[in-house]
């Protein structure tokens, strides 16, 4: 498209631009259609009636008539949907205040206190986490099953696990405090601040950025959870959180008719975390970014 | 360079650094008063005596309760840790009611006992710190200093302990959830733990390396061609999800970032709505959207373009490109974002006067946009990859690791990655003893990829050089 630009100047410069633009927007507008296009789908779909047409796959995109049956069905007493979507919600919220304490206890640790085996302790959890982490998973079941925290207990399972190993994300938060000058802490510590104070009064306010991209990300996790959470749940649907449960019906030949309801499930799924994500955006792209060139 | 010469460093310092702590605790013990002597046995003792009630309460707590760990419960595990057991548990109809006679349990033991040698180091280290305290109590009284108090000591924990202070929490956590099931798991691929050796009633035990034998084993029943097939895939899928993330999300920036477009904001919003919504929501609808009955297929049908369906998710080719391409669905939002930031901070003057020599948009992207984009992104792209490795969730939600075939051991399919097959192989076949075997090896390509990649990146090697 720009090879034109080569030929001659100005006017015709201004031409190509002009061309260059048009085709620009174009591939702009078939990219916004196809990566909206499951979207679409997803909502127009949950509005299908259950009632009067099938609640599985058909051969067309637009409902033959708009209902709320397969929302009226999520709600009703036949489907622990809400129970579902509590036990996930729990495990977020959770997730986002104590993931955000750990995450930056380390990262402060690491990155503005100098003590012995600081190198150590990074190269070790580096390794640690190569391993993947379904290895664990039969080890952790167990641990849990211990403190009754599997099948009906799994949801406060499903918070210590998250949580106790959550430190070890500490890289996007230390590439942020890293950024911080140094004079900082210590014109305070010649003020004589300990290091608690000025961590607490200092370096905290200062760090408001990172610790909504830390919340934002462990909030936004457990929403996708299935692996472990199916695993510590087994066999015990009131222990499920929406991944576990929604999947079951996409998968599982006997729920052919519960497409439509899965489709509406996910919305509801996906609808407040959107928002909360789209709110909070700038500081998740900062996040993005400065972990990016930090590595 | 600089890692070679920490690793000499460090190879140097531990065999000097015993014998300086053997010749330190021999000290403590000649010179010190009857105190410091009797610390040996009595951990705390000395530090109580001198009123240093804190840590003397603390190490005391601590002996006791090792010692009552030990004698009720780890040295009993510790002691049948060689053999995982010999008797299993059975229930004995030889009588007129069937009696259940309990046995051992090897996975206990094996889980317990590593436990159990952990808190003995634990100990042991403790117990040498205790031995250094006093040490610094005689050092402190010879040069008639003060001993610090228990109020110091706590409130060290703010000031220059602080780090300790932190740090308590999450290495505990991960101590407990990350580093002892993995070591635990690392024994497993020395065990028979599978399907038909599950405790109480069937124990297993030790088989040295039959494991990863049977992993490189060819032909037969053996693992070995399935774990090579599936390890090409997953190599092969890790690289385009990389890098074609990687360039078509820088592609998508620059168009979104090219002057005189508007509506940046609203392009860059709705792309980063995909990584919003959770994924189990958008990837198993476009899963279902491709499926044999899905809407692409029907509507391909009612336009007449196809006569039959098309079996995307069970042809393996078709199911695998599929998989990249829709990975890209997955993949540009966040390399979109991340190039977008920084492609705001490559100097403009630098396109300006390639722009007065009379570069082309092409060639200012090959010489200018592509180099800078690379090695600030170098390390990004590293996590990617190795984090491509390791997609569960795309594979997963997608195919499942299907279509799945008969030439293939441990119901691996041909879209698994070693990831997914590791988690087939646990929770559908528990066959534990291979699903360790795959973890370590997933390990090793993890930790193979990152070593070599990571010494040959630029901004590693010369980290001032580019300017």
């Amino acid at each position: 498209m720009a090879n034109k630009n080569k030929e001659k100047k100005t006017a015709s410069r201004s031409r190509n631009r002009k061309i260059g633009n048009a085709i620009t927007y174009a591939i702009l507008i078939i990219i916004s259609i196809i990566w909206l296009f499951p979207f679409v789908g997803l909502v127009l779909q949950s509005f299908r009636s259950y009632a009067s047409e099938y609640g599985g796959m058909v051969a067309y995109l637009m409902p033959k008539e708009f209902s709320l049956d397969n929302y009226t069905y999520l709600f009703s007493g036949d489907c622990s949907f809400v129970r579902w979507y509590l036990n996930t919600l729990i495990v977020a919220v959770c997730a986002a205040i104590f993931n955000t304490f750990m995450v930056l206890s380390v990262a402060y640790a690491l990155s503005r206190l100098r003590f012995r085996g600081r190198t150590l302790l990074m190269q070790f959890w580096l390794i640690l986490g190569m391993f993947p982490g379904f290895l664990t998973m039969i080890c952790m079941y167990f641990l849990l099953q211990q403190f009754g925290l599997t099948q009906a207990g799994a949801i406060p399972g499903l918070v210590l696990v998250t949580v106790a190993s959550s430190g070890m994300g500490y890289y996007v938060a230390k590439g942020f405090l890293d950024t911080m000058p140094k004079a900082l802490d210590e014109s305070a510590r010649l003020d004589g601040a300990s290091n608690a104070r000025i961590a607490v009064t200092i370096i905290l306010p200062l760090a408001k950025p990172i610790i909504i991209y830390t919340a934002l990300t462990a909030f936004m996790a457990p929403w996708c959870d299935y692996v472990f959470a199916s695993y510590v749940a087994f066999g015990y649907s009131k222990s499920y959180n929406v991944a576990v449960a929604l999947q079951r019906w996409v998968w599982t030949n006997d729920y052919q008719g519960y497409f439509t309801r899965f489709c509406a499930g996910g919305v509801l799924v996906a609808i407040p975390v959107t928002i909360l994500f789209l709110c909070l955006q700038k500081y998740y792209v900062e996040g993005v970014t400065g972990g990016a060139v930090k590595g | 360079m600089s890692k070679d010469n920490k690793s000499t460093a460090k190879k140097g310092t531990p065999l000097s650094g015993i014998g300086k702590g053997l010749r330190e605790i021999g000290r403590t013990f000649t010179e010190g008063d009857w105190t410091a002597k009797l610390s040996f046995v009595i951990m705390g003792f000395g530090q109580l005596l001198h009123r240093q009630f804190l840590r003397g309460i603390i190490f005391l707590a601590i002996e006791i309760f090792f010692i009552y760990y030990m004698v009720t419960f780890g040295a009993v595990y510790i002691s049948k840790l060689p053999t995982l057991g010999t008797s299993a548990t059975y229930v004995d109809k030889s009588g007129n009611v069937p009696v259940t006679i309990y046995g051992d349990n090897s996975f206990l033991i094996l889980l317990y006992g590593i436990l159990s040698l952990f808190v003995l180091f634990a100990f042991l280290f403790l117990w040498r710190v205790n031995i250094r305290q006093n040490r610094q109590i005689y050092l402190l009284k010879k040069a008639g200093k003060a001993l610090p108090t228990s109020r110091q000591d706590f409130r060290s924990l703010f000031t220059e302990n602080f780090d300790k202070t932190l740090l308590a929490l999450p290495n505990i956590g991960i101590f407990v959830f990350i580093v002892i099931p993995i070591i635990f798991m690392i024994c497993i691929a020395f065990t028979n733990y599978d399907a038909q050796h599950q405790p109480p009633s069937n124990l297993f035990g030790w088989v040295g390396l039959e494991n990863f034998k049977n992993l490189l084993s060819i032909g037969g029943s053996g693992f070995g061609s399935t774990f090579f097939t599936v390890l090409g895939w997953t190599l092969v899928w890790a690289f385009f999800a990389t890098f074609l993330n990687y360039f078509l999300g820088m592609g998508v920036a620059i168009l979104i970032n090219k002057k005189g477009i508007r509506f940046k904001k609203l392009w860059r919003t709705i792309l980063v709505m995909t990584i919003a919504i959770p994924q189990f929501v958008s990837l198993l609808y476009v899963y279902k959207l491709f499926a044999n009955d899905g809407l692409v297929n029907a509507y391909l049908l009612k336009w007449g373009l196809i006569d039959s369906y098309i079996p995307f998710w069970s042809n393996v080719a078709i199911a695998r490109v599929l998989i990249i391409v829709i990975n890209l669905w997955v993949g540009i939002p966040p390399t979109m974002l991340m190039a977008t930031g920084i492609l705001m901070n490559i100097p403009e003057d630098l396109y300006e006067s390639a722009r007065i020599d009379g570069a082309n948009a092409f060639q200012m992207f090959r010489s200018i946009t592509l180099p800078y984009m690379l090695f600030v992104t170098g390390p990004y792209l590293l996590t990617a990859f190795t984090g491509n490795l390791n997609n569960f969730n795309v594979i997963f939600l997608l195919t499942q690791g299907n279509p799945l075939s008969m030439d293939l051991a441990g119901g691996a399919g041909y879209t698994d990655l070693l990831i997914t097959w590791l988690y087939k192989l646990t929770v559908n076949d528990t066959n534990y003893r291979m699903a360790a075997v795959i973890g370590i090896m997933v390990f090793a390509v993890t930790a193979v990829i990152s070593l070599v990649v990571y010494r040959l990146l630029p901004s590693v090697r010369d980290e001032e050089g580019f300017q």
